[in-house]
């Protein structure tokens, strides 16, 4: 038993789906975090300081390069596997049973879809300007200079269009987890029925919370609850 | 108690052999009892195919008592029927309304291919068993059967994965085609008892390796082989089935 054979037989790439999908799980609360100090009410010194620290710091710059790749591994062996699950059966059903399962739970490649072409608009957003092209910059006093990722938000989150997209994709993001994560700690093998309910329950507080709280953000913005 | 009879169409897939092309026919079944099984009802439509001088329809059954497993049918879009915790022997035709159209299929996964009609090859299942889900030991007198005590939770839960009958309904109902709810009632079983330790984990490795030459698919968690199997057998045991894959893995040598 080799580890290649390990990840690649059909419980090991589930398993690969889990471990990254629950390492995905930790980054969201992070990013939740750190994005909650626009609500510090202070007209975003408190948030650039922490995406300051985010950007420059070694240690988030080191599990950045982490976060790209579980990402993309959780991308691509997510769209392998939807493939080869499908070519599993080459005659389909006449009357397809659908009452068995619930949908999202059938949907995670669609889901995953829309949160990958969120992904894409939300670097070019964010990302993309402040590692590459360039962000207005912001005095804080004593020459701490940062990047003004606050005024980058404020201005991305007057497109109502955007402000739309951004809330499409949350509620992607929380049917996406409110199957995944239970899924994920069932597939690397947690069977105990107390910690299966627990997961359960958790993982259902967690799909809505985050990704409400998510939603929250491009919504305060357009609706100038922060300043 | 007062029967009544209903007529029904049947609508049934046909298909010659396994490189057939196959395709629905629809049959009017009339007079049929709702005190009738559903393989009775087969039986009758059979009967006059027959008389007909036509090609009787092909299905899998054998104890009709609901506990071998063999009977099979995907039945108005789910496997074994309408019932919860049923075998489509153990299926009556009071689940029905007169002049309803019945639509009935074989199992669809390429694991399991189409012998004739709606009987379907699930000899993948047998391979998948002789990989692993057996124990070794030595012959002779039988040993006294509770002279190995077992924690009361283990037997019980051994003896509810140990009640999966191999119909297959957890891969027809499974959108990946996957045979891991059949897979994990056969490895949880052996795992859960004293008997099953000396082959654990080869077991658990052998049995997904010959699950995965046999072409089913790999689980998603969705829950409708649990929802549709005819013996309950928990969801649960999958996430026992990858506890015991992903240890054993790890420590093989």
């Amino acid at each position: 038993m080799t580890f290649k054979q390990m990840f690649t037989s059909s419980v090991g790439k589930k398993l690969v789906m889990a471990f990254t999908g629950i390492f995905l799980v930790l980054f969201l609360v992070v990013h939740a975090g750190l994005n909650a100090c626009i609500w510090a009410m202070d007209g975003g010194v408190m948030f650039n300081k922490a995406a300051h620290f985010m950007g420059s710091f070694i240690v988030p710059r080191i599990l950045e390069i982490g976060l790209f790749l579980g990402i993309f591994l959780h991308i691509i062996q997510g769209y392998m596997l939807t493939l080869e699950n499908r070519s599993k059966r080459k005659v389909g059903y006449e009357v397809n049973y659908s009452k068995g399962s619930k949908w999202y739970s059938r949907s995670m490649a669609i889901l995953g879809t829309i949160l990958l072409m969120f992904f894409v608009i939300h670097w070019k957003h964010f990302w993309v300007p402040s590692r590459i092209t360039g962000v207005e910059e912001m005095d804080l006093g004593n020459g701490f200079i940062v990047h003004n990722l606050y005024g980058v938000m404020q201005d991305t989150f007057q497109n109502v269009w955007v402000v739309i997209f951004y809330v499409i994709a949350c509620i992607s993001l929380g049917y996406h987890l409110a199957h995944g994560f239970q899924s994920a700690f069932k597939t690397i093998g947690v069977h105990n029925k107390r910690y299966h309910a627990m997961i359960n329950t958790i993982g259902f507080g967690f799909a809505i919370i985050i990704p409400l709280a998510f939603a929250l953000m491009p919504i305060s913005f357009y609706l100038h609850w922060v300043n | 108690m007062s029967q009544n009879t209903m007529n029904l169409k049947v609508k049934v897939w046909r298909q010659k052999n396994a490189n057939a092309q196959g395709a629905f026919v629809t049959y009017d079944v009339a007079g049929i009892s709702d005190e009738m099984s559903f393989l009775e009802m087969m039986d009758i439509l059979n009967e006059r195919l027959i008389t007909e001088g036509g090609d009787p329809v092909a299905f899998d059954h054998d104890c009709r008592e609901g506990i071998c497993g063999m009977c099979s049918m995907y039945i108005n879009g789910k496997p074994h029927g309408p019932w919860q915790a049923n075998t489509t022997c153990q299926l009556h035709m009071r689940a029905f309304k007169d002049g309803e159209t019945i639509v009935i299929e074989p199992w669809r996964a390429n694991s399991f291919p189409i012998v004739k009609d709606l009987t379907v090859d699930r000899s993948a299942f047998d391979r998948i068993i002789q990989a692993g889900g057996y124990i070794s030991l030595n012959t002779g007198n039988a040993v006294d059967g509770n002279s190995i005590p077992i924690e009361k939770q283990n037997a019980d839960d051994a003896f509810a994965a140990a009640m999966c009958i191999g119909c297959g309904a957890c891969v027809a109902a499974c959108k990946n085609s996957s045979a891991m709810l059949f897979l994990s009632a056969k490895v949880s079983h052996l795992a859960l008892l004293p008997q099953g330790a000396p082959e654990r984990k080869s077991r658990v490795l052998n049995m997904v390796a010959q699950m995965d030459k046999e072409g089913f698919g790999s689980c998603t968690n969705t829950g409708a082989c649990e929802a549709t199997c005819p013996k309950e057998i928990s969801i649960a045991n999958i996430a026992r089935l990858n506890s015991e894959y992903l240890g054993a893995s790890l420590s093989a040598q």
